[in-house]
């Protein structure tokens, strides 16, 4: 029978079909980090379980790490407390554990596949919801609640329902200022927060093809913003050339068996999808979002639609647009902007940095703007200097800080402050999701270059 | 970690008509510091149910006294955003042990039943006519019962049947969780494991 991409990665990793119930689902590769693994290992000591496959869970300290003074004790307390909670966790059952200050530390989903953790057709989950971005790889890669966080580390295996399969496919030339997260985007505020819940979205078309594998990961990351479980890409040259003579990735005869693997992972052409949907490449310019979850987006250079024009009740839609202080049919462009965020797993890898660089380069940072450029790994950090992407960054009036979530979720002290407007080139505008009270502007590393040298919403093709 | 049985609850709900409630409103990141699964009852929907202060938002429905039980009847699109598995635990912590939507968000949805909490989804119909009896007489009852997978709203005689799935169902009626399955397999996944490829 023919089949899909997800398919065949799926159902070459179910253990066991339960009548009427999920199946049972092998995990290869699982990441852990310092917020969700502390209440798994607590119930795996209560029970008296054991970690089955200490070699396949991969430790890393990022969600709550503070991105200035790495080598400094953690100030917070319960932060410090976590971190060392994940340390002893992985002492204790034998996991590697790149924590704060390691060279490979990062965020969970950038040092993933800057190591060779994520392959192609492998399984892999986190208890994070962007674990999505693995996808890229033409891995099935989702984010799990603790308790399953639990299940992977005793038995390795979660119970999982097979998803419904979703094919996205847009084709044709990007336009000029238009990068991966504007695609990502795209999609989210055509499908709506909720348009492709109970999915599993492969995309597919030349965009993604033409796509480098960091843009890939962006556009796989911001999967789940439309409520899909994930979404994948199959693997191509590209993604081989990529994983090649990483650190984990097969060597010698294994690389070799698994590469007669890795190059039958893809839909066969009369495979079918329960839901399929195409779009233009030529419709989409640079993103913004103007609301409070990340479906309310628009071209930048368009103005906030009114209640009338978007899917759902009108008074979430009015409370939305009261707490960021815009109104219907507003422009965006001139919006005044008091930070700017580039990092975290959608935007942190050197390519985003590149893009930023590509702007800010030979301008100045606008005096009303604070900016935090946060890598998303130490390696990304390395690849920054030695590109001599700080010294532009420096000259424009930027500093660069050491790896982290930072303010992408502010856990740790990277804390938008309330009623102040952020553009962020993470993923979630949720009310307070960059402090109390902050407003959030979803945008690409060119929009938040556009805006750290203006201090205001900029179309970043006037600057390019 | 198992859960008390789930077979009928007969309960006033609080109604909390939001849509697209996402898990940083259910429990902002700042409080996801624990390392143990304690107390996130206090801080469930916090920056909606108290002031920078920390003093109580009078106009919320958690700290109106007239609404209270065990069920929590939210929006459509309810839980979206995070994997965190803190949302459900606030949410059960808080002492629901049932949401109702119209339409769930996927994570959190799975996350409540591996925790106990059961998410009953509706018709929209049905959700507005249940929000309408609250705010009409807040001492409405609504009864579940997952044996026979309906959902009955007490005053009107409304009912309705949901979906679960036959596993995950009697999980529920006899308090077990998927580990205690998983760790009746072992030897099964590991004959599996040397089976894979890397
Ligand atoms: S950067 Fe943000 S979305 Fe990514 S792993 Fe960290 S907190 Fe999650």
């Amino acid at each position: 029978m023919s089949k899909t991409l997800f398919d065949k990665v799926w159902d070459s990793h179910v253990v066991r079909k339960i009548e009427d119930g999920p199946d049972v689902f092998f995990i290869d590769r699982h990441l852990i980090h310092e917020v969700t693994s502390p209440v798994a290992f607590v119930g795996l000591k209560s029970r008296g379980l054991s970690v089955l496959y200490p070699e396949r869970t991969f430790a890393v300290a990022d969600h709550n790490t503070p991105t200035i003074n790495q080598h400094l004790p953690v100030q917070d307390p319960l932060s410090a407390n976590q971190l060392k909670t994940l340390e002893d966790n992985a002492n204790e059952y034998g996991i590697s554990h790149w924590g704060l200050g390691h060279q490979n530390n990062g965020i969970v989903h950038v040092v993933g596949p800057e190591n060779g953790i994520t392959l192609p057709g492998a399984t892999i989950v986190c208890g994070d919801s962007h674990t999505s971005t693995h996808g890229a790889f033409g891995a099935i890669a989702f984010g799990i609640g603790t308790s399953e966080v639990e299940m992977v580390l005793t038995t390795q295996c979660i119970m999982q329902p097979k998803p419904k399969k979703m094919r996205i496919s847009i084709n044709g030339p990007l336009s000029k200022g238009v990068t991966p997260k504007d695609v990502g985007l795209y999609i989210i505020s055509q499908l709506t927060t909720s348009g492709a819940t109970g999915y599993f979205v492969e995309y597919a078309g030349d965009v993604f093809e033409n796509m480098t594998m960091e843009g890939r990961m962006t556009v796989c990351n911001l999967s789940i913003e439309m409520g899909a479980r994930g979404g994948m890409i199959a693997p191509d040259e590209k993604t081989f050339e990529y994983i090649k003579g990483r650190a984990k990735t097969p060597k010698g005869a294994d690389w070799d068996k698994a590469m007669i693997y890795w190059k039958t992972l893809k839909t066969d052409d009369d495979a079918s999808f329960d839901k399929e949907l195409t779009f233009s490449a030529s419709d989409i310019e640079p993103m913004i979002t103007y609301g409070t979850n990340p479906g309310m987006g628009m071209g930048i250079s368009k103005n906030i639609p009114s209640a009338e024009s978007v899917e759902g009740g009108k008074a979430t839609y009015d409370k939305s647009l009261a707490y960021m202080g815009y109104a219907e049919n507003e422009q965006m462009i001139g919006k005044k902007i008091d930070f700017v965020f580039i990092g975290s797993c959608t935007n942190g890898r050197i390519e985003d940095f590149r893009a930023f660089a590509s702007i800010v380069k030979g301008r100045k940072k606008a005096d009303n703007v604070t900016a935090w450029l946060v890598p998303g790994s130490h390696i990304v950090e390395a690849k920054i200097k030695e590109e001599g992407l700080l010294d532009i960054f420096e000259d424009a009036g930027f500093v660069l800080r050491e790896p982290g979530c930072s303010a992408c979720l502010a856990m740790n002290d990277d804390k938008v402050p309330a009623g102040k407007y952020a553009v962020s080139t993470s993923n979630r505008n949720f009310e307070g999701r960059q402090g109390p009270g902050s407003r959030t502007l979803l945008a690409s590393p060119l929009v938040a270059a556009a805006a750290a040298v203006t201090g205001v919403v900029t179309d970043p093709r006037e600057l390019l | 970690m198992a859960y008390d049985k789930f077979t009928t609850l007969t309960s006033t709900a609080v109604p909390l008509p939001i849509e697209n409630v996402d898990t940083d409103q259910i429990i902002p990141a700042r409080f996801l510091k624990a390392t143990k699964r304690e107390g996130f009852g206090d801080n469930l929907f916090r920056d909606w149910r108290y002031n920078g202060d920390d003093t109580p938002k009078e106009d919320f429905i958690l700290n109106n006294p007239i609404y209270t039980g065990k069920i929590l009847v939210g929006g459509m699109n309810f839980g979206s955003g995070s994997s965190r598995e803190h949302a459900a635990w606030a949410v059960y912590d808080y002492g629901f042990r049932c949401v109702v939507s119209s339409f769930f968000a996927d994570i959190f949805k799975n996350n409540c039943l591996n925790i106990g909490v059961l998410p009953v989804q509706i018709s929209p119909e049905f959700s507005a006519e249940i929000f309408e009896a609250i705010y009409a007489d807040p001492k409405t009852e609504l009864e579940i019962n997952l044996e026979d997978q309906t959902i009955t709203l007490l005053s009107s005689g409304t009912k309705e049947s949901f979906d679960i799935n036959g596993y995950k169902k009697g999980n529920m009626l006899n308090g077990f969780d998927d580990i205690d399955y998983l760790q009746n397999m072992k030897s099964e996944i590991e004959t599996f494991t040397e089976s894979r490829p890397f």
